[in-house]
């Protein structure tokens, strides 16, 4: 299975090894920098290279280069799901997944590493396991340890890894019992030129922050459960409830969690919440271009649409821009060629317009394609699949739990065509 | 941790390595070293002092140098030195110390081997600890000192940790397996009677793990698993998920060895087989009825139906495992289910898109069907990398087919436009590859190809010109126009590979351009020592060919285009010029071969065939690192041909009847009745343990508690939550949500204690009354009257629930069915629950929500801004009517159902397009669906291809194009079976018979102006209130018509504007809204006829809500 793992920053240094089994010398990496050097953008590395004795598989996170050393074959998913839970664990524990953040702690993400695989095979990848193996560092529990020379390493077997819930620690305390559901729902869309939808769909997410005492057994329904039209679940997840009765049953797991993925067709009409204008033209006689856009609420279902941004990557050619904007502010990044555009919130009666002139390159050819408008929303207090939760009920402990349910659509990849 | 931050500060500095080195040694014990200082003293320094540190007495100066000793291992740097220092500690009672030590022990072992024996004997203490966890990382740091000298000890300890009390020493044992394995090879006689003792083992733990060890140890030794099959199987739910995704690739590799293939001739029927089996005997006469040649073993049905529920899982891994298992062991008609989870990992990481698309890649070039629903969801965005534009491009040209090509095509023309050039030329192949595989379109593409050639981007340029080359080959009679053109664009075009194409069509065809072709060779010659080699070479291929066909014009010009090859600098080049020489120029040494020379040169050549890179990829298991790399990867297994006939299948059967229980009832239809249970299996028993502080996972000990509770704390809670309201400026909004969707709340209420009963099934109505006042509802504020109506509703619905769903489901389906595109959803709904499975339709229809003219869409590649005043555009409406074709009682089974899919027709411009979706509900599979006689005679249908066989339960779409000439009236014709012919009629709406255009306001007043008095059809109209708002007037104008929306200053009023499909004729439709539900509807077109028609359509359909 997993031989080996080498953390590269974007600059090409690798800055943490580990190996689970015998040692692989980092000459193997210059395969990958090769194909790193050929693929220009770091998006663009394909994640499987092959070399003379080994595969390596890597995945690019947060301007780091997660790359993994396989020797024999092995599903390359199943590697790739992994070191997104390796980096998964190193921003649940540090808050972020950064060079700096893993180079600050590097004894304590080796310890992680280790904890993880066995012979490369993984061992505990569930947070709250890794948790009360390793505890997570803050700043009053280093105090306390220098003081009294307790360790962060915990010497029993955490309960999670041998029970069948393995995801919940027994002996959870709170003195506020409050579990919190975030319903987050994002619009994945393309829209052509003339404003028609090319695509649409629904992708939504339950986030969950349940601070619970002793082990609680939660029923959440939904009014709507039909309009679900494909769902993955968090392990806790009773499958054959939401099958027959189509209500999520679970022990949920201490903490943050991530309670359930889901996807409303594409075939029920989307609603679009806002319509874009736009015209983007280069001049065929000199060196420069218009640009006009124009945002206006469509179909919000009289919420606000709020942290409106429109991105557009600008052809090569595009020296600098001269806009004005009636509402917010743009930038335009020279070296990347972003143009960003942040609204903010989405005014009905008057609609925020960007408009001016682009300067190109003098001499060179009008660029021949006019570049896509990325957008982004986020509406408060709505699912814009109508999806409701209709209650949240407790079993299995004697308190009263304290309830929320919040919802929010944003835009996913919400895309105009020009 | 001061020494790292120092050294992130020197790092700063600007200093390299040395200075990080340095940085690590500035600790508190040392004097303030410089970073010049450091750049001498470096190792023998710095591990001086860890030395020290490691020696003193002091447990935190200990702890502070394993750490650093740590970081350095982590960096890879060489502390091997410290070794006897390290292993000293290794007794430690500092757990935290302790687990360094392990770590910088398994990292050094190996080099340091005298030395790592002295750790041995701690953890051979360590093995009979009575802590567990303690025993297993004993075992595990044990059995990772790679020493061959403690082979004999670690195999002790394997054996005896495989027998400990603790699952998780036990699943230790089994990683241990793998590590003594790969030390020492020679030990695996005895590691397997190791694994086929933890292969029994009942606890999920240790499943996964064991599994792994049988793969990489035995992977042959299939009969260790025969007894375990069926544990195996119905563990499988509980395992965790690394565990999973092992176990479910080595049983797809065993069902393959012990089952027959589901896939040959009736293996359709198995679904009632299936039935049969697991049910009750009442199906039991069907079976003995129909003479069933495959019946699918129960064990091979057993593992389909427990990994399906894993389909949903979070982890992508699994997700992709369980699918390959469908993709190489499910009856062809069930992969489908899998479809949908697949889809969904498109959402993941961008590696996670990259692998499933892969595997989409390979899937869909067999299985278009699977996936053509999801389509859209293959659509390219801006912001992909390139390899998975590349992919979705690939899947994207397997999913085309005459039914969605426009479309496709409309896509592709986005994409050639495209900055990302790479893709732009990859995108021109795919239209090269759809051209070819569905010919209805090849000359449409060619043209569009061929306007490409003026494009600015070279690269797009010479692409195109390699895949006209390709496509030209297939078909070069009638195309000596775009050879002429191609040879003028010559100069333009730089490319070598480009450059090449064109010298070798010129060649090829150049009796077809007699003119031309010498002229270009003229030029060649001229330019001939610059250019590239592979230019070179078809330029002598090419003066070759002229030699032989016109060698009046064209001897001299060969000449010297040979003798400047025969001094070229490249070995081929000469070599090439030598043969030609030889060849075509008659003298007295060049033998035979020279009377052949015109037919070895101009020989017809094949057109090459343009197919999928992943042709050739299915010979892998899907889902595998050696898919991935189309290459066969160290340690694969290959899946084997599935036997003739089944082994023994009583191997499997275990003595105790027990878990032949556990998964009987699971099956078929009685799963609803069985409890919820089975998910958490063994943790019932666990929880007993705890005792009362936690109750079982579903029952009832809740309602004890809120019995008690009930009266006074609802509105104890409900004034908590108040409180926090107002306190949480954030959640504040949220409150308000909350209580206005109260009332909603109490509406549903009903609904909601139906299902309470069904989530506690031991409840009594009361019971579930008085939980819902203790738990309540999310949305709280549970009203006292609220509660008691609802309690007493539940009597009177607690038994009709079961028929409630069922119900609902069908109410769903019913509703859902006129609107194609809703249809499809539902029956992928369906297709989730095995129970009312029905074989799917290769080809669901499709939803065309954009498509324009087809010729239209590819004149836009040219990339020109153009705009005409008026332009065919896209209908801006979707979903669309489906009409009764063929009843299948009249039809014997067969049964037609058509739809205007309101896009152009690819046939002929002035041709309606009409899908026909043709489904066989009989039990027999039909042959030779095609259309027979027509009348009137002269009507002018575009007939779909003949299917040649249509399966029980299949459907398939097809288009065709009928000419209705601008009138309503009816296109008769009759659908033939291979028996039957069946006279069917398709009167089409006259709002069907038009073409959206657009045009501006302007545009469209003059036109009107132009469209008066006899052409002029008004009336005044009374709208439903409903339709008031233009939003609803655009939907129901457009359900009625097929027109383009213009855009309008006035509020008031509303313009459309379509073609006649026919002749063209302008149709224009004006709604002037009066006040407020009277409006007048105006229509202005030559086709007065049409616009009476149009009239009464829209007047009913405005005024019905």
């Amino acid at each position: 299975m997993i031989h080996s793992l080498f953390l590269i920053n974007h600059t090409g240094d690798i800055f943490l090894e580990k190996h689970w089994k015998s040692v692989i010398g980092r000459s193997v990496c210059d395969y990958f920098f090769e194909a790193r050097e050929k693929a220009v953008e770091p998006e663009n590395v394909p994640p499987v290279l092959q070399t003379p004795h080994h595969y390596l598989i890597s995945i690019y996170r947060g301007k780091l280069f997660f790359l993994s050393v396989i020797q024999t074959e092995v599903p390359p998913l199943f590697v790739i799901e992994f070191l997104h839970r390796v980096a998964d664990t190193i921003q649940d524990y540090f808050g972020e997944c950064s060079e700096g953040v893993i180079k600050d702690n590097v004894v304590t993400v080796y310890e992680l590493l280790e904890e993880m695989l066995d012979n490369g095979f993984p061992l505990a990848t569930e947070s709250n396991v890794l948790k009360e193996m390793i505890r997570p560092p803050t700043i009053l529990r280093s105090v306390v340890n220098t003081l009294t020379g307790a360790s962060n390493v915990g010497d029993t077997l955490p309960t999670g890894q041998l029970s069948n819930v393995p995801w919940r620690r027994v002996g959870v305390k709170y003195t506020n019992n409050e579990a919190y559901f975030d319903v987050i729902e994002e619009i994945d869309a393309i829209l052509d030129k003339s404003g028609t939808t090319v695509f649409a769909e629904i992708q939504g997410v339950i986030e969950a922050c349940v601070r619970l005492t002793g082990m609680p057994d939660l029923t959440l329904s939904f009014m709507n459960p039909r309009l679900l039209d494909d769902v993955s679940f968090h392990p806790c997840v009773r499958f054959k409830r939401w099958e027959s009765e189509r209500v999520l049953s679970f022990i949920p797991p201490d903490g943050n969690f991530t309670l359930m993925n889901y996807h409303v067709s594409s075939q029920n009409l989307v609603a679009i919440p806002v319509y874009v204008k736009q015209s983007i033209s280069f001049f065929e006689t000199g060196p420069c271009g218009r640009l006009d856009i124009t945002i206006g609420p469509k179909q919000t279902m009289g919420k606000t649409v709020e942290g409106l941004m429109v991105t557009i990557h600008m052809p090569k050619a595009v020296l600098s821009a001269n806009l004005t904007a009636t509402q917010g502010t743009y930038t335009y990044d020279l070296a990347t060629k972003v143009l960003v555009w942040d609204i903010g919130k989405l005014n009905p009666q008057k609609l925020p317009n960007l408009k001016g002139s682009l300067t190109t390159q003098a001499g060179t050819p009008k660029p021949e394609d006019n570049p896509s408008l990325n957008i982004d929303l986020k509406i408060q207090q709505l699912a814009i699949s109508g999806l409701k939760v209709s209650r949240l009920d407790m079993y299995g402990e004697k308190y009263k739990p304290f309830k929320g349910v919040k919802y929010l659509t944003k835009a996913g990849k919400f895309q105009v065509r020009t | 941790m001061r020494n790292m931050s120092t050294a992130v500060l020197y790092n700063d500095q600007g200093g390299a390595e040395a200075a990080v080195e340095a940085g690590q040694e500035s600790t508190p014990t040392t004097s303030s070293s410089g970073a010049a200082f450091g750049l001498f003293s470096t190792d023998f320094k710095k591990n001086e002092d860890l030395k020290e540190m490691l020696e003193s007495n002091k447990e935190s100066l200990k702890l502070e140098a394993m750490k650093r000793v740590v970081g350095l291992i982590a960096k890879g740097k060489n502390s091997s030195e410290l070794f006897p220092a390290v292993v000293k500690n290794v007794a430690s009672k500092n757990i935290e110390l302790k687990k360094l030590v392990y770590v910088y022990l398994v990292r050094y072992a190996e080099e340091q081997q005298d030395l790592a024996l002295l750790s041995i004997s701690t953890f051979q203490r360590a093995l009979k600890d009575p802590n567990q966890f303690i025993r297993a990382s004993a075992l595990r740091v044990l059995s990772s000192i790679r020493v061959p000298i403690i082979v004999p000890i670690m195999m002790l300890a394997i054996k005896e940790a495989a027998a400990d009390l603790s699952p998780y020493v036990r699943k230790t044992s089994a990683h241990a397996i793998q590590k003594l394995y790969s030390l020492d090879p020679e030990q695996k006689e005895q590691l397997i009677e190791v694994i086929e003792k933890l292969l029994k083992d009942k606890s999920t733990l240790v499943a996964g793990s064991v599994v792994m060890a049988f793969e990489e140890v035995c992977p042959d030794r299939i009969d260790l698993i025969h007894k375990n099959y069926r544990k195996l199987c119905n563990l499988l739910v509980d395992v965790e998920e690394w565990g999973q995704v092992v176990i479910i690739s080595m049983l797809t590799r065993y069902a393959r060895t012990q089952f027959t293939s589901p896939w040959k001739e009736g293996a359709i029927f198995d679904e009632n087989n299936d039935k049969t089996f697991y049910e009750s005997d009442s199906e039991e006469k069907k079976e003995q009825t129909e003479a069933k040649p495959y019946i699918m073993d129960p064990d091979h049905r057993l593992l389909l139906r427990n990994t399906k529920p894993l389909l949903q899982s979070r982890n992508t891994a699994v997700v992709m495992s369980v699918a390959q298992l469908y993709w190489h062991l499910a009856p062809k008609h069930e992969v489908n289910i899998v479809t949908k989870s697949l889809v969904r990992l498109l959402r993941s990481h961008r590696e996670v898109q990259y692998i499933v698309l892969q595997n989409i890649a390979t899937m869909s070039i067999q299985r278009k069907g699977m996936f053509e629903p999801y389509m859209k969801s293959f659509y390219v965005r801006s912001t992909d990398a390139t390899h998975i534009k590349t992919l979705k491009l690939e899947i994207l040209t397997n999913l085309a087919n005459e039914a969605n090509i426009s479309t496709i095509l409309r896509e592709f023309q986005t994409y050639v436009k495209s900055q990302d050039k790479a893709f732009a030329a990859a995108t021109i192949q795919a239209i090269g590859r759809c051209a070819t595989n569905i010919s209805e379109v090849t000359d449409t593409c060619l043209n569009g190809l061929v306007l490409l050639l003026s494009n600015r981007d070279e690269t797009v340029v010479a692409e195109s010109v390699v895949v006209i080359k390709k496509l030209l080959q297939t078909q070069p009679t009638q195309h000596s126009e775009i050879i002429k053109h191609m040879a003028k664009l010559f100069d333009n075009i730089t490319v070598p590979m480009a450059r090449a194409s064109i010298l070798w069509l010129m060649g090829e065809y150049c009796e077809r351009v007699p003119k031309i072709a010498p002229d270009v060779l003229r030029k060649m010659a001229k330019t001939f020592t610059a250019e590239e080699d592979i230019v070179k070479l078809q330029t002598v291929n090419l003066a070759a060919k002229l030699y032989l066909t016109n060698s009046k014009q064209t001897k001299l010009l060969t000449q010297y285009i040979l003798n400047l090859g025969k001094y070229d600098q490249n070995y081929d080049i000469r070599d090439r010029t030598r043969f030609i020489r030889q060849l075509i120029v008659p003298n007295e040494k060049s033998g035979a071969l020279n009377k052949y020379a015109r037919r070895i040169l101009l020989a017809p050549k094949p057109a090459p065939v343009l197919e999928s890179a992943f042709k050739d990829r299915d010979r892998f298991q899907l889902g595998t690192l050696s898919h991935s790399l189309n290459v066969k990867a160290a340690g694969y297994q290959e899946l084997s041909d599935w036997p003739a006939v089944a082994p023994d299948q009583s191997v499997r059967n275990v003595e105790v009847i027990e878990p032949v229980k556990e998964w009987a009832p699971l099956v078929g239809k009685t799963k609803k009745s069985k409890s919820e249970d089975k998910f958490y299996s063994d943790d019932e028993d666990e929880k007993e343990e705890e005792g009362s502080e936690s109750s079982g996972s579903e029952d009832s000990s809740s309602s004890s508690s809120s019995d008690e509770e009930s009266g006074s704390e609802s509105e104890e809670e409900s004034s908590e939550e108040s409180d926090k309201t107002s306190s949480d400026s954030g959640k504040s909004s949220s409150g308000s949500e909350k209580s206005s969707s109260e009332s909603e709340a109490e509406q549903k209420k009903k609904k909601k204690t139906k299902k309470a009963p069904l989530k506690k099934n031991k409840l009594t109505a009361g019971d579930s009354d008085s939980d819902e006042n203790g738990n309540g509802p999310v949305a709280q504020s549970s009203s006292s009257s609220a509660e008691s109506s609802s309690g007493s509703e539940t009597d009177s619905e607690d038994d009709s629930d079961s028929d409630n769903i069922a119900a609902q489901k069908k109410k769903k389906s019913e509703a859902k069915s006129k609107p194609k595109v809703e249809v499809k959803s539902k029956k992928e709904v369906s297709l989730l629950d095995l129970d009312d499975f029905s074989p799917a339709p290769t080809n669901a229809p499709k939803s065309s929500v954009v498509s324009s003219s087809l010729l239209s869409d590819l004149e836009g590649l040219s990339l020109s801004n153009v705009s005409s005043t008026m332009q065919v555009t896209t209908p801006s409406f979707g979903p669309v009517k489906t009409y009764e074709l063929l009843h299948h009682m009249t039809g014997k089974g067969l049964s037609a159902k058509y739809h205007f899919p309101r896009q152009p027709c690819l046939y002929q411009p002035s041709m309606v397009a009409v899908q026909v979706i043709l489904t066989n509900s009989s039990d027999h599979s039909l042959e030779e669906i095609h259309i027979g006689d027509r009348s009137p005679a002269s009507l002018n249908i575009h007939c779909f291809n003949t299917i040649e066989r249509l399966e029980p339960e299949a459907s398939v779409t097809v288009s065709m194009g009928i000419d209705f000439s601008d009138s309503t009236q009816a296109a008769n014709f009759q659908l033939c079976t291979k028996e039957d012919q069946f006279s069917v009629s398709i009167q089409p709406a006259v709002g069907e018979l038009l073409m959206p255009s657009t045009m501006t306001e302007e545009d469209f007043s003059k036109e009107q102006g132009k469209l008066l008095g006899m052409n002029e059809t008004s009336a005044t109209i009374t709208m439903a209130t409903a339709n008031t708002s233009s939003q609803a007037i655009g939907k129901q104008v457009l359900s009625v018509a097929n027109v383009g929306v213009v855009s309008s200053s006035q509020n008031n009023v509303h313009r459309f504007a379509g073609r006649t499909v026919s002749s063209g004729a302008v149709v224009l439709v004006s709604l002037e809204q009066k006040e407020s539900c009277a409006a007048l509807l105006t229509i202005n077109t030559e086709k007065s006829v049409m616009a009476s028609m149009l009239l009464r359509d829209l007047k009913q359909a405005l005024a019905q809500a």
